[in-house]
């Protein structure tokens, strides 16, 4: 059983371990990189002075709210010193002289990072198979497959595999279109993606800026709420932080709700699904139903196009967001007889297929001629989806859907990008609205492999949104 | 043959805005710095760097509003305009395009005798580009970054040129607004101020040509010889029976020549979209109101008043205005004293800026110098020296060396006043001219002037020469 951050901060305070021992156990499992979770581990060496300021805090009695805690970080947060890649080959050799707003919040509170995690190339996938550095296996079998190697979904998958594996306590990932909740869910533990505007994006490699959104993958609630009380900040740099007042996520977290809550199941979004992916929503109302939460059936008029508003919008943004990576001022740079054989060579053999497809669908859309029909059409189906939610979420607290349309899938198994595309279905509509989701595990497929829930809440309400996970995450003793 | 054709032409303007930052980075914007020492990671395209607008470059924009009479759009959009380039570290410009600042503005311009009315159709802020420099070694290109996010203001006229003499007008009369307003030090030579010249030709009445877009030029005298030049180019294309092509040319300032850059089959494909990394530009009512007390007076405001309310000859006018640092100077005399704003203002555009270009300073050198100036020219104004003595010590003011006062009575130029000082020149003056005398007496006023000059010589130029004179006509007359 794994411990929670309030638990290992416990022993840490009584002494029962000290900084470098914890740091020490899970070093040692993430040296091994057995699922591939890694693409740098930071050195022991490295972190050392920080092992020893956090020892001396917590030998002072004045410990930070994450003092010690081995965190992973998603090879997409630049990170002051250490070689961030976005798991591109056109990064690998790029360490950036700064700190994301994020990392730097975490260690401004105390945590250490045990290394950089695997994802999929500038977060672009499903499975954490674009990977320049390979893909990463799950920690998970299927038990009718045992030897079969599992995707642990994506694009957060290294920080996914990384926690259920044990070789960190929690890990930093970002979400586009559910690039934490997806392979939170593949994986068997908790992700967040909080509210678009919540944690800063500077210094997060930029997918589609208007999507991209840093979460916690944790073990439980209680640590995912430790997580977003030292990330969710106002940050004058990113223009798109909100400047509203930030609540103390792990106080009240398991106070009852004072009054009856209502969470609405979009009918919509279970048709067509798996009786493994029904039994979640079943089994989740069945238990949520002894709390005073009534369930019900409401229904998105714009579901259906969800998925190719995503497809138009975020490749729109990456085409552009990708254009710095040309070999000129950083980066891999392929040698050429003129500029232009420079830019070719360079993006050519530094992005993988999928960055490539999507950097080509962003320019076509966004092409004369083209922009009206693709572009600009997919801005208003956008806002349309904002407001199917918006009318949604006027009846009910929250929304419940399953996270994925499926367990996790054999490495390999999905070649065409619009099957796997569809992996996201359930996640990319909450990300288009910019509301805040979080899958939480709650049971496992008939083959014994983990399935997730996703709770969907208003904007800026992740205090109640993991009230309610936490509850839920207590009745259901997945961990358990 | 040109005479059967006439140009018509629209010219966009490029104007760096005075902020002490970028549009989106806090790197100074300042001109003159080591090769990429005003870049820091947002300029150079570091991967999830992030833009922050700042807001100076919107109050300039909203200034530039009002001076050239624009609607000032509460919203407006920044968008990304993709391409590719070493000098462009992010891939894209951040610009305006659907959506800009400003729009629907006019200026008049000075046709010599008549006004004639130039519109513009848009304003939007853009950032600049950094500089490739391709002839320091032949095998590489060298990049400074230093302009990298500089502020721009796009000013796009509407085609309302129809001459090279209008252009050169019109863009130095939008320079002159921009410099009295503090939004652009209006510098051409350091890149300041540019501008993209769209010429086509038509006959007259007839439909509007094939334009051509001349880019980047950044001199008065290079805008003329390249539409002079594309201008006769393309007549000559038309009646050698050709057809003009829609191209971006090139300027070469060597030959005087325009040559096309790229033609329109060519063209780039910006991929405009708004910026995901920024929100709308929204602006408040109370924010636009704030910035038009600041505007200050404008250069034709200024004109007015210098003709109709300090009387000043339009020309004289026309010449303090025409910098903004000379009505500095002209304007701190003038509130600092009585002597007539008309003496000051025959005097600066004179003798004073004779002695500045002599000199090689600067005109604003002599903020600092008004005071002695002012003294000098109220020593003039009070007769205690005439016009010529005041011409002489001018220098000497000017290099500091002592107050005027203490100059002349160093130098005993204090002119004579003392009636009976000057009764007393006149007395010798007069003698032994019986002769001119009768003739003075017998009807011919020309020899009252050789008296005149008579008695100032004797007096060594200090006799005051109104005095003078009327002491003379007394005494003849008896």
């Amino acid at each position: 059983m794994k411990q929670s951050i309030s638990q290992i901060k416990n022993s840490l305070k009584k002494k029962s371990i000290s900084v470098e021992e914890l740091h020490d156990e899970f070093f040692k499992k993430a040296k091994l990189n057995y699922n591939n979770a890694y693409n740098l581990i930071t050195d022991k060496a490295q972190n050392k002075s920080l092992i020893n300021e956090s020892q001396k805090r917590y030998d002072n009695s004045n410990s930070l709210p994450l003092d010690g805690i081995p965190l992973g970080i998603k090879d997409l947060f630049c990170t002051k010193g250490v070689r961030t890649t976005a798991s591109s080959k056109i990064l690998s050799n790029f360490t950036p002289n700064y700190e994301s707003f994020v990392t730097q919040q975490l260690l401004n509170n105390g945590s250490i990072f045990i290394g950089k995690n695997n994802c999929d190339e500038f977060a672009m996938g499903s499975s954490n198979e674009t990977s320049h550095f390979g893909p990463v296996i799950n920690p998970w079998k299927n038990k009718n497959e045992p030897n079969n190697n599992l995707v642990p979904g994506g694009s957060s998958g290294g920080s996914a595999a990384a926690v259920a594996e044990g070789s960190c306590v929690a890990s930093m990932g970002t979400d586009t279109g559910g690039s934490i909740r997806q392979p939170a869910s593949l994986c068997g533990i908790v992700g967040l993606k909080p509210t678009f505007g919540s944690c800063s994006r500077w210094g997060i490699v930029a997918f589609a800026s208007s999507l991209d959104q840093a979460g916690p993958l944790t073990n439980c609630v209680e640590d995912a709420a430790h997580i977003l009380n030292s990330i969710n900040k106002y940050d004058f740099n990113d223009s798109t932080s909100s400047n509203h007042k930030r609540d103390d996520y792990v106080k009240d977290l398991n106070k009852k709700f004072e009054k009856k809550i209502k969470i609405g199941i979009p009918s919509d979004y279970l048709k067509d699904v798996s009786q493994d992916i029904l039994n979640q929503i079943e089994n989740a109302k069945k238990v949520l139903s002894q709390h005073d939460i009534e369930f019900i059936d409401v229904e998105f008029t714009t579901t259906e196009y969800a998925l190719s508003t995503y497809y138009i919008l975020a490749p729109a943004e990456a085409s552009s967001n990708l254009a710095r990576y040309d070999g000129i001022r950083y980066g891999v740079r392929e040698k050429g007889e003129n500029l232009d054989d420079i830019y070719l060579n360079s993006r050519t053999k530094g992005f993988g297929d999928e960055v490539k497809r999507r950097i080509l669908i962003g320019a076509y859309v966004l092409s004369a001629g083209y922009y009206d029909a693709y572009y600009r059409q997919a801005q208003k189906v956008r806002r349309l989806i904002k407001n199917d939610f918006e009318r949604i979420l006027r009846d009910v607290d929250f929304i419940l859907t399953p996270t994925t349309p499926n367990e996790a899938f054999k490495i390999g198994d999905k070649l065409d990008p619009i099957s796997m595309y569809k992996n996201d279905i359930y996640t990319v509509p909450t990300s288009l609205a910019g509301l805040p989701g979080v899958s939480i595990p709650s049971g496992l497929s008939s083959n014994g492999l983990p399935l997730g829930i996703q709770f969907i809440g208003n904007y800026f309400q992740e205090k109640k949104l993991l009230q309610l996970a936490a509850l839920a995450e207590k009745e259901l003793a997945f961990n358990e | 043959m040109s005479n059967n054709w006439e140009m018509v032409i629209g010219l966009e303007v490029h104007a760096q805005l005075k902020t002490s930052s970028k549009l989106f980075s806090s790197s100074p914007n300042q001109f003159g710095s080591e090769p990429n020492e005003n870049v820091n990671f947002i300029d150079s395209g570091m991967p999830g760097m992030l833009p922050v607008l700042n807001f100076a470059c919107i109050e300039k924009a909203i200034k530039t509003g009002f001076a050239l009479n624009f609607t000032i759009n509460k919203y407006s959009v920044f968008e990304r305009k993709n391409y590719f380039y070493p000098d462009l570290p992010q891939g894209y410009q951040i610009s305006q395009f659907e959506f800009p600042i400003l729009t629907e503005g006019f200026i008049n311009i000075d046709n010599g005798q008549d006004q004639k009315k130039i519109r513009i159709e848009r304003a939007h802020l853009e950032q600049d580009a950094g500089k490739s420099i391709h002839d320091i070694d032949p095998k590489y290109s060298f990049i400074d970054l230093n302009r990298v996010g500089t502020p721009l203001l796009e000013i796009v006229s509407y085609p309302d040129l129809s001459s090279a003499d209008e252009v050169v007008n019109y863009m130095s009369t939008l320079r002159q607004i921009l410099m009295y307003i503090d939004v652009c030090d209006g510098n051409m030579q350091e890149g300041s101020l540019r501008a993209d010249v769209n010429l086509s030709i038509r006959k007259p009445g007839g439909d509007l040509g094939t334009r051509c877009e001349i880019k980047n030029l950044n001199s008065f005298k290079f805008i003329k010889q390249a539409i002079e030049f594309e201008f006769q180019r393309q007549i000559e294309v038309l009646e050698s029976g050709g057809s003009v092509e829609q191209n971006t040319m090139l300027f070469d300032t060597n030959t005087g020549e325009t040559r096309a850059m790229r033609s329109k089959e060519f063209s780039h494909d910006y991929r405009y979209f708004p910026d995901p990394d920024l929100l709308p530009v929204n602006i408040t009512q109370e924010q636009i109101d704030k910035i038009q007390p600041t505007l200050g007076e404008l250069p034709n405001q200024k004109l007015d008043r210098y003709i109709s309310e300090l009387k000043i000859e339009k020309d004289i006018s026309k010449i303090i205005i025409s910098e903004k640092e000379n009505t500095k100077v002209f304007e701190q005399m003038v509130n600092d004293t009585e002597v007539p704003p008309k003496l000051i203002a025959s005097w600066l555009v004179g003798d004073i800026f004779a002695f500045v270009k002599e000199n090689n300073l600067d005109v604003s050198s002599l903020l600092e110098k008004t005071k002695v100036i002012v003294e000098l020219l109220k020593l003039i104004s009070d007769d205690v020296i005439s016009n010529k003595v005041g011409k002489e010590i001018l220098p000497q003011v000017l290099n500091g060396e002592n107050s005027p006062m203490e100059i002349v009575k160093k130098m005993g130029l204090e002119q004579v006043s003392d009636t009976s000082e000057l009764e007393k020149i006149i007395n010798e003056s007069l003698q032994d001219e019986e002769e001119n005398i009768a003739k003075f007496q017998g009807g011919s006023d020309r020899v009252l002037g050789y008296f005149v000059g008579k008695c100032l010589k004797a007096s060594k130029g200090k006799g005051n020469p109104k005095l003078i004179n009327e002491l003379l006509l007394e005494k003849l007359k008896k």
